[in-house]
């Protein structure tokens, strides 16, 4: 398979709305496995969700997902699955009749449709309320039902645009267990969350961005190594954390020291990691401290969300 | 010459046929299942029907000497000539046709159509398709309710009318009438709900221009659905006072010529249709 066509492409994208700004010159290649799309508000999350299934069309640049573009309606939409956020469906349906509506238009047997619905269903934990009318549904059940719509016909990726949005705590474990599992089986799933604790515990990648702007994209472990001017935060467990803390911070790259709550470890946030480690492995030869566990304390997607985009949503 | 003639010949063999028309069902009969059962449908049942309410109690309550036969043909002919035409399909057809496609950007559920693995050209003549069979249904149904009632009420002079005389070559005028209505308005109201979040306004300026047709020079009398319809009318009845608004007066042209002319007209429309359709956007936030 030619390497091209097994990854999402965006070349040079722009998207305008009027002269408001949805995307600017994004570049991106997206492989197989889980990718985050982090960003505020109004960031351009749903836009590029939105242009790589073809719902609106790029100002300028291409984009392609498996070598495949949604003029080619036949073929992509058998190779692409898109939970939007629009909380909407036709009137009067229930679940089930949503679902074969929907699976039928793929030019499948009446029976065909019938196994796949049921098995999304069952996949979505739906299968119980399937018969009821889709207006009487919670809105994490309306939820649960667009992504058994979006994962019904078994694609190759999945674009999940806020899916833990309205689901309760052991619906949201349900459906990271379940994001992880396909990202395992070598599906494409494309996923912006504003829960970033959560998501970023399965996300093979994380795309940032803010303002129609990509400011980093790769590797969560990776973009914060590239954000070295950012001091990075550590956690220590060991058995002198006051002493450890004094130590460290008598070298000046150690900008802060806070003691772990259990008074068992400390944080220390450092602006040159390199020698922070070569100066914590001294310490630790020298037997002044007894370390336990040496761990990154912001090395995920919220922190580096805070970094480089800052609370606010302005790219810091 | 012969050569790309070929190659477009196998392209045109190359493409998924089978597949386009079965989607095509289907979705045709989803969207025949919401337009004809649906509350919201029940203004146009009423608009349907309410001539057939009227000879219903016409038919109940009047007596019907056999010497009021032509009369009675006349207001049949009237009926659909001011009625139906310029109305009742007139307004139904901007019912169904702009729900078609406004309707579900306006409760944001088209994206689950535009996901799916349809092109969007044959969405587009589903729905089409889908709309005429719900505008014929009703006004077909009502046209055949409206004919036998006028007629049952005549006993035996209007059954020998029916099937002996020019009843039954009247009423396949009139079927003709309504499905040429049907498909001509509904092709321009489907487009006109593809251009603007609100085609109400447009249609009136439809309505608009098919009254002031007859004025027009002879080319741009061409661009109306009622003008060709005006020449297969079975029964002509001319316009007076308030009715005169409602008539269509245009250059004489064969009845073949009038159905060719809107199939053309109709064609072309669809054609501009399924350009606009490729180019929709989903953005329900300033839709």
């Amino acid at each position: 398979m030619n390497a091209m066509n097994d990854r999402i492409i965006f070349e040079n994208v722009s998207k305008f709305y009027g002269e408001v700004l949805g995307v600017n010159r994004v570049s991106l290649s997206i492989p197989p496995g889980v990718t985050t799309l982090v960003g505020p508000n109004g960031s351009g999350k749903t836009t590029l969700m939105n242009l790589m299934t073809g719902l609106v069309q790029p100002s300028s640049g291409n984009i392609s997902v498996l070598g495949l573009t949604p003029g080619n309606a036949e073929r992509f939409f058998r190779e692409v699955g898109y939970c939007t956020q629009f909380d909407s469906f036709p009137r009067g349906l229930t679940g089930w009749d949503f679902m074969m509506d929907s699976l039928m238009l793929y030019g499948m047997s009446e029976a065909d449709a019938f196994r796949l619905a049921e098995e999304a269903l069952q996949r979505v934990q739906l299968v119980d309320a399937a018969g009821r009318k889709i207006a009487g549904y919670s809105k994490g059940m309306r939820q649960k039902i667009r992504l058994a719509q979006a994962i019904a016909h078994h694609p190759r990726v999945l674009v999940l645009d806020e899916p833990l949005n309205g689901l309760d705590p052991m619906a949201r474990a349900e459906s990271l267990a379940l994001f992880e599992e396909l990202g395992r089986q070598g599906m494409h799933l494309v996923i912006s969350s504003h829960i970033l604790d959560e998501v970023d515990r399965i996300s093979d990648r994380v795309v940032f961005i803010t303002g129609g702007y990509l400011i980093a994209e790769g590797n969560i472990h990776q973009v914060r190594q590239e954000v070295r001017d950012k001091p990075m935060q550590v956690l220590i467990r060991c058995d002198h954390p006051e002493l450890l803390a004094s130590k460290m911070f008598a070298v000046n790259h150690c900008v802060e020291a806070r003691l772990h709550a259990d008074g068992k470890g400390v944080f220390l946030r450092t602006g040159d990691i390199d020698q922070f480690y070569t100066l914590l492995n001294e310490i630790a030869v020298d037997g002044l401290v007894r370390i336990e566990a040496v761990a990154p304390a912001d090395d995920d997607a919220h922190a580096i969300y805070q970094y480089l985009i800052g609370s606010d949503g302005s790219a810091a | 010459m012969l050569e790309r003639a070929n190659t477009f010949k196998k392209h045109l063999m190359e493409q998924p046929w089978g597949l386009w028309w079965l989607q095509a069902r289907r979705l045709i009969r989803i969207e025949v299942r919401r337009n004809l059962f649906s509350w919201k449908a029940s203004w146009i049942y009423f608009l349907a029907f309410i001539p057939t309410l009227i000879i219903l109690i016409h038919l109940l309550f009047e007596s019907h000497p056999a010497f009021a036969l032509s009369d009675d043909t006349n207001v049949l002919a009237g009926i659909v000539q001011f009625y139906y035409i310029r109305l009742g399909v007139f307004f139904g057809c901007l019912g169904i046709f702009s729900r078609l496609i406004r309707g579900e950007m306006i409760e944001r559920s088209l994206h689950l159509y535009l996901l799916s693995p349809v092109r969007r050209e044959i969405l587009l003549l589903a729905k089409f398709a889908a709309g005429s069979i719900s505008a014929l249904v009703l006004f077909g149904s009502a046209i055949i309710a409206d004919f036998a009632l006028m007629y049952a009420a005549f006993g035996a002079a209007g059954q020998d009318c029916v099937f002996n005389g020019p009843g039954l070559g009247q009423l396949e005028a009139y079927l003709a009438i309504i499905i040429l209505a049907c498909l001509g308005y509904g092709a321009v109201f489907l487009l006109l709900s593809m251009m603007f979040r609100n085609p109400t306004p447009a249609a009136m300026l439809v309505l608009g221009w098919e009254a002031i047709n007859p004025v027009l020079p002879s080319l741009l009398q061409k661009i109306s659905v009622a003008s060709y319809l005006r020449h297969l009318m079975p029964v002509t009845i001319p316009g007076d006072g308030i009715f005169a608004l409602l008539t269509v007066q245009t250059d004489p042209v064969s009845g073949w010529a009038a159905t060719l002319g809107l199939l053309l007209l109709i064609a072309v429309v669809l054609a501009y249709s399924c350009l606009q359709i490729r180019r929709l956007e989903i953005r329900y936030t300033t839709d």
